[in-house]
């Protein structure tokens, strides 16, 4: 068992949980994950390390209610445990020295770019931040990533924060302004890291993603979270999460999200608000 | 000479419809009748075919005599893990093949005796007859990964008293026992039992531990380790390579079996893991593996589900008990295919697979007759789930994340005659060897547990 310290509320739908883990507290490199299972009959799913205290022996997992368990975690407090708790998984990102970085986040990407932006910082990187939201409440974790990039932009698609647009558009003016880019770095939906890819492709800048494609047991072998990149079939668990963004195959990444949406909204219903079934 | 005693089993048109055993096991009376059968040999051949050396004569004997708590303290002695060896263990290939009576046809049912005496141990309302006391001498050994190998490895360490540490990086112990091998064939309370009676022995568990990851060998060792057992299993599964394999509904075994067993898929929407399963199911494969995914499927409601296979039945690696078992349930065997690619819709889930029609040529390295594709044999099979069932490779997490440890060029690990790897102090036993049954990977934990003892002396 997993023991929740703290429960912190950052958007509507957005939460953090700083969880008692000293094992992987203490190990967790950026771009690492955890898979968890919240109680006895729940499923494993993958979430990023999004911050980590050694001394106190925590991690932070911010999460977005999107499907059964991350409402179900959504519902947990401080003083409650997650059943199970699996990592530090996944190849950690690839810090070093390369003069101006870019990182996006779209949506809770924001929690996973933070700790990366803040390890090529302190690599001795210019860091520049870019995230965005559909709206000013949705935008998380804002004083973080300033205080981690040396210039962060804002972008919102009603414009109730920052500019109105998308994360893409600044992205565009940074490369048009002629800076020269050694690295982008993005996490966020799907069709963002694509058009970002897309974006990075044209002005031949090396670009990495971290994708969240469907994962069970993390460790390599049952191989549901395959993504094919370049030419190659790729196991996202041990072999990613991240990949160069101008190898991965958007279309089979989408259609394989989509694998069991049937199934996950019959376990959405399952679990409406309002129901009463014990939690375990 | 009296006749085999058959074991009983439900019917198949009973049994597809649920989980729960196939085979039932033997009465009182059947046992003792089955073990009467036995000769006593003064050279036993049988215990030269048990890879854990069991006394096997010894423990029919008293079951002749209806002592099954003599039974189960002999087989105790050798196996920490009876009741899944009476389940799972090839015995054809083993002790039932070396048995004299073999020559005339009818072997002692030596599987199905194990198989008696271990249950009639959990029948009992105090299990654990045969726990040695032994005093800990405090040493301490970490054993990766919980499957046969290590459970066996970890069982005869504590039995010898040394302070003996399982970890496991899914969140329930067994491995392959637990993930791979379907309830109806190996249930998760039979396991449960086993695993009692390790941590009664003193063997300690701690689940949710990737080790390279959660932490390293070499931590290990920092903590107080004195020796590290690998049994970390082959976790890789193979995919075929041909186009379409990563269509929607397109299983590796391993996930399918992950998803139905460990994470309990088939009492969805209770359980939140969901599985997927259609109309017309086809496997890919002629492995013990691919039997048990298609017998799944079958109980997942399938209404056909056919098992693909490149060579003939002779060729055939599953037990003929499986496949026996999978016909008698309705599963099609197209022998001697291959599938070439898959089809999906424009929505990317899988509706059709193309396969080519194979013939046998000359034997190859594995002395099994090399099947080569039939130009222009080329059909299309409309299904709507498959599932790989094509073979699995030693997990390189990780050896990758454990400088100074070798492995050869199909990443089994390297070790000695003692099963000691390339880095003092750490032995691997199992499928990470290159060990190919539950039963192989017990000998090796065992072996291994007699040559950390030696090391650590």
């Amino acid at each position: 068992m997993y023991k929740i310290i703290t429960k912190t509320r950052l958007a509507a739908s957005i939460n953090r949980l700083d969880v008692q883990a000293p094992e992987i507290a203490g190990r967790a490199r950026p771009g690492q994950f955890v898979v968890l299972r919240v109680n006895d009959t729940g499923e494993r799913i993958p979430l990023t390390v999004a911050g980590q205290d050694p001394a106190g022996g925590t991690i932070s997992l911010i999460f977005q209610e999107t499907g059964k368990t991350t409402r179900a975690l959504a519902q947990l407090s401080a003083g409650d445990s997650i059943r199970d708790i699996l990592g530090p998984l996944g190849t950690p990102t690839k810090i070093e020295h390369i003069g101006n970085v870019v990182v996006i986040g779209g949506g809770v990407g924001a929690a996973e770019v933070l700790p990366v932006a803040k390890a090529f910082k302190a690599a001795g990187n210019t860091v520049t931040g870019i995230v965005g939201a559909r709206s000013r409440e949705l935008i998380i974790l804002e004083n973080e990533l300033k205080a981690a990039c040396d210039k962060l932009y804002i972008t919102t698609d009603d414009g109730s924060s920052g500019r109105k647009g998308f994360v893409s558009d600044v992205l565009k003016e940074i490369i048009a302004g002629n800076a020269a880019i050694g690295l982008v770095y993005a996490v966020g939906p799907v069709p963002m890291m694509r058009v970002v890819a897309n974006i990075t492709r044209e002005a031949g800048i090396k670009t990495t993603v971290s994708l969240n494609p469907i994962m069970l047991d993390g460790t390599g072998m049952c191989g549901v979270c395959r993504v094919r990149v370049g030419d190659m079939v790729k196991f996202a668990c041990v072999d990613g999460p991240e990949f160069d963004a101008h190898q991965v195959q958007w279309d089979e990444l989408i259609s394989r999200l989509a694998g069991f949406r049937q199934e996950e909204k019959i376990s959405l219903e399952q679990h409406a608000p309002g129901c009463t079934c014990k939690k375990e | 000479m009296q006749k085999r005693i058959k074991i009983n089993e439900r019917p198949a048109s009973e049994r597809i419809k649920d989980f729960k055993s196939v085979v039932l096991g033997y009465n009182p009376e059947q046992a003792r009748q089955e073990a009467l059968r036995c000769l006593q040999c003064k050279n036993p051949t049988c215990v030269a075919g048990c890879p854990v050396e069991i006394n096997i004569p010894g423990f029919i004997k008293a079951l002749a005599e209806d002592d099954p708590a003599a039974a189960i303290a002999i087989l105790k002695d050798k196996n920490n893990l009876p009741s899944v060896c009476g389940r799972v263990c090839p015995q054809e290939e083993q002790c039932e093949l070396k048995c004299v009576l073999q020559k005339k046809g009818e072997p002692v049912a030596i599987g199905n005796l194990e198989r008696y005496a271990a249950d009639w141990e959990k029948n009992k309302s105090n299990p654990g007859i045969n726990v040695a006391a032994t005093s800990n001498n405090g040493i301490k050994v970490a054993v990766v990964g919980s499957g046969p190998a290590g459970l066996t490895c970890a069982g005869d360490l504590a039995k010898k008293g040394f302070a003996v540490t399982v970890f496991e990086s899914l969140h329930r112990a067994g491995g392959v026992l637990r993930y791979g091998i379907p309830e109806f064939r190996l249930p998760a309370a039979i396991l449960d039992d086993e695993l009692r009676y390790l941590e009664s022995i003193g063997v300690r568990f701690v689940v949710n531990a990737l080790i390279g990851r959660t932490k390293t060998v070499a931590e290990l060792f920092n903590e107080g380790f004195r020796a590290v057992f690998i049994g970390t299993g082959a976790g890789l599964p193979a995919f075929p390579g041909v186009p379409g394999e990563n269509l929607n509904h397109i299983y590796s075994a391993n996930e399918f079996l992950v998803r139905v067993n460990l994470m309990r898929a088939f009492e969805f929407p209770r359980y939140d893991t969901p599985v997927y399963v259609g109309k017309k199911v086809a496997v890919i494969g002629g492995g013990n593996t691919a039997m048990d995914a298609a017998r799944t499927a079958r109980r997942m409601g399938a209404g056909n589900v056919t098992i693909i296979y490149r060579r003939s039945e002779n060729e055939m690696p599953a037990r003929r008990e499986e496949i026996a078992h999978a016909r008698e349930e309705g599963i099609e065997f197209l022998m001697l295919t291959n599938p070439v690619s898959f089809h999906g819709d424009d929505k990317g889930f899988v509706q059709q697979v193309e396969c080519v029609k194979m013939e046998l040529g000359a034997p190859d390295a594995s002395g099994r007759r090399s099947p080569a594709a039939i130009a222009g044999s080329n059909f299309t099979l409309a299904i709507d789930t498959a599932i790989i069932a094509i073979g699995m490779s030693p997990n390189p997490l990780l050896i990758s994340l454990t400088p100074g440890i070798s492995t050869d060029n199909r990443g089994r690990l390297i070790v000695d005659d003692n099963l000691m790897t390339t880095m003092p102090g750490v032995f691997a036993g199992g499928d990470i060897t290159g060990g190919e049954t539950v039963i192989q990977a017990m000998g090796m934990g065992k072996k291994a547990a007699r040559a950390i003892e030696n090391f650590l002396r």
